[in-house]
């Protein structure tokens, strides 16, 4: 059919009915919404079996909260690198938003590291996800967070090479910003973590 | 009362009622044979009533202006830009709005004198039967009296029945349609309903939550005497040369079969019914106590309106009155 | 190397599905000769299905969910006659390890499969016209969304004839659906097909919901939407809210079947009403997604066809969107019997009631259009009155289950599978047969034949009232769902009638099958050259029928509701012809058939424990998305010459036609 044989325009030109950066941001907010309930499912039902711990450990029993603080931290502080390579951007500054990620991907990684080695121990202990009903919601909720950073880790990756091959462009603009908007969603469900299932947990 | 004497002033309604009951004359909900099912039947027949004044209009109207209105029809007015009447739109919100108000009063009205948890007023003395859900039976346990059944169950007529349902297996329902409201029986959970019978004769009852292959089959029979052949009923069932031990005999009983045959237990180890429901919350040192099974399951209760609240309503006045409910229940449990 | 998988998991000792394999093995090897022998695959694979054409993906949504009816049909025919059969002694002819299949497989294929791509399916193909955009916000995506469906709709097709299909209900309510009492791969490929279909019904959502809200053409405000657009947004917001919720409770479903997890175990823990409460938390939710399109398609055609406005836009718009907020706060009525306290479900059951309301004035304000128009008799006009008549019908039946007390006794009976056939074949299923036939011109460019559209309304209209009003009945004498057989021999008659309306309905697709057929033979005279066969009100008939892969060669300006029809009224004076300009375009891609390819090879792998292969599924998710991210020749300009060219051919058409 027709497809076949028109001849290649120029791509990625800005388009009346194609405000494609614009629809782009305004979809991934609407993903991250829906995310967004992903996580209140698994808040809903970590609230529900946090007494069900049929024996096993609750809580306050296993929560180390220094190793969860300094893992915070490590995340937060990631969130204002991310931000600071958006300004650089910004600025189209393609060097500069390389080192931020690169910095901020460390800080994921320090983040992931401390977690790796929580659930590594937990289930060493023998507490792991299938020992009670509790740990499972634990391991789950938490977890979730995790993969959800460790995606996050990939995706910078990407953008890395991305930036490395295209520079700032159409392109890779967007999803930069999309990218730093994921990233502050995680910052945000983290600290609902943090404060719901350790603080929570601790008192 | 009243509102039985209402609908029997509606003639619409007891025609329709007439016309299934010719429909077969075995139709349990329709020839209730208790209180809590002939208050059903009421509400049931009541809330049709009051939606066929919506319900009858519409199908009329529908057929009406299908036909009046068709385009072959020259006769009729054609106004096509005719798009907004405000009487009408009043009207049509109105109407339905009281119709639905009246229905939900009589909905808050009857959620609680029909509640399954309510005990009945009367004046004998309630007895207390035990029924667990098993792969694919129903195991009646009668603490007063020491004895346990398998698909058959007996009580007194006119007397309040508090079933304590639960489950050994998967989610099952426990309902015996002639006499009105069914519960789900759930492992480790202490669910109950009152019901009671105000004529002598013999009941189908099962489970009505699908339980898996031998679900079909779940089936009992609800047969209710009079005071002197419950009587009887009992002497026959403690002659029975079976007894049920926990945790042996229970697990034997509690292997899958289908179709199974009634069976008698003369006797049962004491706490049977509490033993089984403590099972399932197992994994642990401090589940030991009896009591301390029974104020956990008010948490579980607790929790289901916890995974309530999680689909964005929040109700604390509701669940704050389930809570005290289930722990006033366990509070029966315990004591 | 094969996990579970061994020659064993085939049931080659089963009669009914071997001959069903079989069939299905020759009719699949024909299709595939046919095509080859057609030389049509590079046609098929160019054209089809690496389209990102939201039209083409609308019609092969439906031609897939043409495809499930018949599976889930044939479901419906076989309980229907082993219940004919079951009275009594007789145990009839499906033990129940299959008739427990069939009952999940019948509800899982119906919903997720048959009604869920029509809905959507009809979305794809008129949301974009109806708007006056050129595609949709997110083309990849939306194909993406189409194959993920797709394969999810292979592998429940595929559990057939290798293993087995869940046997715990559509919704497979835990503990029953748990490893310890399902530990066969049944409930393994109910958690797969509906976690990956899930997905893509997810992104649909998203995408369809930032379509409608930032695609709009010029004028075309919020309160100038076609109502089927309304609804679909409506619906859309509905996925994305509820589906996560799916996605999260499948989630742990699958983490306690495969890593022995207690989120809703007997023991250790866990809470199985939990799960009751988070399935419903989206199941509730997912009828409205159903029904609230199936409303716009009536309110399309029943003003199309009275030539006459919608009476009270306003009121429609604000009805649809209070429905939706509602759902949110009624699922408890699916399980009032659970044992929450008095309060709680009272609670629920005035919200479910008070859903009556919007939905009641809806029913009203259709009458109303009727009112002093000039109703024009056709088949989608017949499957709307009949729709009218049959759902109030299940919305009263569906009141009378929200009365928490009356709910007791009616609850798991034969009273909610005749309710929510009520609705769901009154609403849904009328629905989205009115919107096929309206719609189909616009598809292909040639109307359906009228004549056989009519018996298939008569057949399903009477079929359905032959086939579920003995279930009410049935329900009074205390028969329940789920039951294989029963003991009472008093209810066969009306089991029988019953089967006579499944018959009947069967009848129904079969026409539907000849009216295809017929309307297919005779497009020539059924042609539709001007884009306009019904003299419509809405964007989508201001285009070509079949409308040009662009949609529109100039986009529309809108300055009213039913903008298409006044600037018709206007006369015929000629807009003033700006010249054609180039049109964007998105280019087509192979990265949504071959990911989705690769996460069938995850779902399958992991409903055998073959972890290997799961991991090569994984990779080949992963590297043919990155495929896709590194790709940067997504898009394409068509050239105003080319554009001229194609609405010239299609003026020529017209003008020969006149």
């Amino acid at each position: 059919m027709a497809t076949d044989t028109l001849h290649h325009g120029a791509t990625a030109e800005p388009h009346e009915h194609h405000d494609a950066s614009g629809t782009k941001l305004f979809g991934f907010w609407v993903y991250l919404m829906s995310d967004l309930v992903i996580f209140g499912s698994l808040f809903a039902t970590y609230a529900v079996l946090m007494k069900g711990t049929a024996g096993g450990p609750t809580g306050a029993d296993i929560f180390e909260l220094p190793l969860i603080l300094f893992g915070t931290f490590a995340l937060l502080i990631s969130s204002f690198t991310f931000g600071m390579g958006v300004l650089a951007m910004h600025a189209n500054r393609v060097g500069q938003v390389k080192v931020w990620l690169i910095i901020t991907f460390l800080l994921g990684l320090c983040f992931l590291g401390m977690e790796v080695y929580e659930f590594q121990h937990l289930i060493h202990e023998g507490y792991g996800p299938d020992r009670s009903g509790f740990l499972s919601a634990f391991f789950t909720l938490v977890g979730t967070h995790g993969l959800h950073v460790t995606f996050g880790m990939i995706w910078i990756l990407v953008m890395l090479v991305q930036l490395s091959t295209k520079g700032l462009n159409a392109m890779t603009r967007p999803r930069i910003l999309c990218l730093s908007l994921f990233w502050h969603f995680l910052d945000i469900v983290w600290i609902c973590v943090f404060s719901f299932v350790y603080l929570m947990g601790v008192l | 009362m009243q509102r039985r004497s209402l609908w029997r002033r509606r003639g619409t309604l007891v025609l329709l009622a007439l016309c299934l009951f010719l429909a077969g004359c075995s139709s349990a909900l329709l020839d209730p044979k208790g209180q809590i099912g002939a208050e059903q039947r009421t509400l049931i027949l009541t809330a049709f009533g009051l939606m066929l004044i919506v319900v009858i209009p519409v199908i009329v109207m529908t057929l009406l202006f299908g036909w009046r209105y068709r385009r072959s029809n020259s006769l009729a007015k054609y106004t096509p830009d005719w798009a907004h009447s405000n009487v009408i739109e009043a009207v049509v919100w109105i109407v339905p709005c009281a119709i639905i108000a009246v229905l939900a009063l009589l909905t808050w009205k009857t959620s609680h004198s029909l509640d399954p948890h309510k005990p009945l007023e009367s004046d004998v003395a309630p007895i207390e039967i035990q029924a667990v859900a098993l792969d694919w039976k129903w195991l009646f346990i009668y603490p007063e009296q020491g004895i346990a059944s398998v698909n058959e169950v007996a009580f007194p007529v006119d007397t309040p029945v508090r079933f304590r349902v639960s489950s050994g297996s998967v989610m099952n329902a426990f309902f015996i349609p002639h006499l009105g409201s069914q519960i789900y029986a759930m492992a480790g959970m202490d669910n109950d309903v009152h019901l009671i019978a105000d004529e002598i004769g013999s009941y189908p009852g099962r489970s009505t939550n699908y339980s898996g292959a031998g679900f079909s089959g779940m089936t009992f029979e609800a047969k209710v005497t009079n005071p002197a052949d419950f009587d009887a009923w009992v002497e026959t069932v403690r002659a029975a040369p079976q007894t049920l031990t926990y945790p042996e005999g229970y697990e034997a009983l509690a292997e899958p079969s289908e179709s199974n045959p009634v069976e008698y237990f003369s006797a049962i180890s004491p706490s049977l019914y509490e033993s089984i429901l403590r099972s399932f919350h197992t994994g642990g040192e401090h589940q030991m106590g009896g009591d301390h099974a029974d104020s956990h399951d008010g948490e579980n209760e607790k929790t289901a309106d916890h995974a309530a609240e999680s689909g964005h309503v929040t109700n604390n006045h509701a669940s704050q009155d389930n809570a005290m409910r289930s722990h006033s229940s366990s509070v029966e449990v315990g004591g | 190397m094969f996990g579970k998988l061994t020659l064993e998991s085939i049931p080659y000792h089963e009669p009914i599905i071997m001959v069903v394999a079989a069939f299905m093995a020759i009719g699949g090897i024909a299709l595939f000769g046919l095509i080859t022998y057609y030389r049509k695959w590079g046609w098929l694979w160019n054209e089809w299905f690496t389209s990102v054409d939201h039209k083409k993906l609308g019609i092969m949504y439906f031609i897939v969910a043409l495809v499930m009816l018949l599976r889930g049909f044939s479901d419906a025919i076989m309980m229907r006659t082993q219940l004919a059969m079951a009275a009594g002694d007789a145990a009839g002819y499906l033990p129940p390890e299959h008739y427990d299949q069939i009952f999940t497989a019948h509800g899982v294929i119906m919903i997720f499969f048959v009604a869920m791509p029509m809905v959507i399916g009809l979305m794809n193909l008129v949301v974009p016209l109806q708007i006056g955009a050129r595609d949709v916000a997110f083309p990849f995506l939306n194909n993406l969304s189409f194959w993920l469906f797709a394969v999810s709709a292979i592998l429940v097709n595929i559990s057939l004839v290798v293993g087995e299909f869940a046997k715990t209900g559509w919704l497979a309510y835990a503990p029953l659906s748990g490893i310890e009492f399902s530990p066969g791969v049944g409930v393994d490929y109910w958690i797969w097909a509906l976690q990956i279909s899930g997905i893509g019904t997810t992104l649909t959502g998203i995408n369809f919901f930032v379509t409608i809200i930032k695609m709009r053409t010029k004028g075309m405000t919020m309160f100038r939407m076609p109502i089927f657009t309304w609804t679909s947004l409506c619906a859309n917001v509905l996925i994305i809210a509820s589906f996560p919720i799916l996605t999260a409770t499948i989630a742990l479903l699958t983490l306690d079947r495969y890593l022995g997890m207690h989120f809703f175990t007997n023991d250790f823990g866990g809470n199985m009403m939990m799960y009751v409460n988070l399935i419903w938390a989206w199941g509730h939710p997912e009828v409205y997604i159903l029904i609230l399109p199936a409303f716009g398609v009536f309110s399309e055609v029943i003003a199309t066809f009275a030539r006459k406005r919608l009476f009270g836009y306003a009121t429609m718009v604000w009805a649809t969107i209070s429905i939706t907020l509602l759902s949110f706060v009624v699922w408890l009525h699916h399980f009032f019997t659970m044992g929450a306290g008095a309060n709680v479900n009272a609670f629920f059951g005035i919200m479910t009631m008070i859903i009556a309301i919007p939905t009641g004035v809806k029913v009203f304000n259709w009458l109303f259009t009727m009112f002093r128009g000039s109703l024009e008799l056709t088949s989608p006009v017949l499957w709307t009155l009949g729709f009218i008549i049959t759902f109030t019908l299940g919305g009263m039946t569906g009141v009378m289950l929200a009365v928490p007390a009356a709910n007791f006794v009616l609850h798991n009976s034969l009273f909610v599978i005749a309710h929510f056939h009520n609705v769901i074949i009154g609403g849904v299923v009328f629905g989205m047969m009115a919107g096929l036939t309206y719609w189909f011109p616009k598809a292909f460019g040639f109307t359906l034949s009228e004549k056989w559209g009519k018996r298939s309304f008569w057949c399903w209209f009477i079929g359905f009232y032959v086939a579920f009003m003995p279930l009410y009945v049935l329900a009074f004498f205390g028969a329940v769902r789920r039951m294989q057989s029963y003991p009472n021999t008093e209810w066969q008659p009306w089991m029988i009638l019953a089967w006579v309306g499944a018959v009947i309905i069967m009848l129904g697709i079969v026409c539907t099958i000849i009216q295809f057929w017929v309307s297919i033979r005779d497009r020539k005279q059924n042609a539709d050259v001007t884009g306009d066969p019904w003299n419509g009100r809405t964007l989508e008939w201001s285009t070509s029928s079949p409308a040009p892969f662009y949609n529109f060669a100039r986009l529309p300006e809108v300055g009213d509701i039913d903008s298409f029809w006044s600037q018709k009224q206007r006369s015929e004076e000629q807009l003033e012809e700006a010249p054609y300009t180039d049109i964007h375009m998105p280019r087509n891609t192979v990265a949504g058939p071959v990911i989705s390819f690769f996460a069938l090879v995850i779902g399958f792998a992991l409903v055998w424990h073959i972890w290997w292969l799961a991991a090569v599924g994984a990779v080949g998710v992963f590297v043919s998305f990155m495929a896709r991210v590194f790709n940067d020749d997504i898009d394409y300009y068509v050239p105003a010459a080319e554009v001229e060219r194609i609405e010239r051919e299609h003026q020529q058409r017209v003008e020969a036609q006149a």
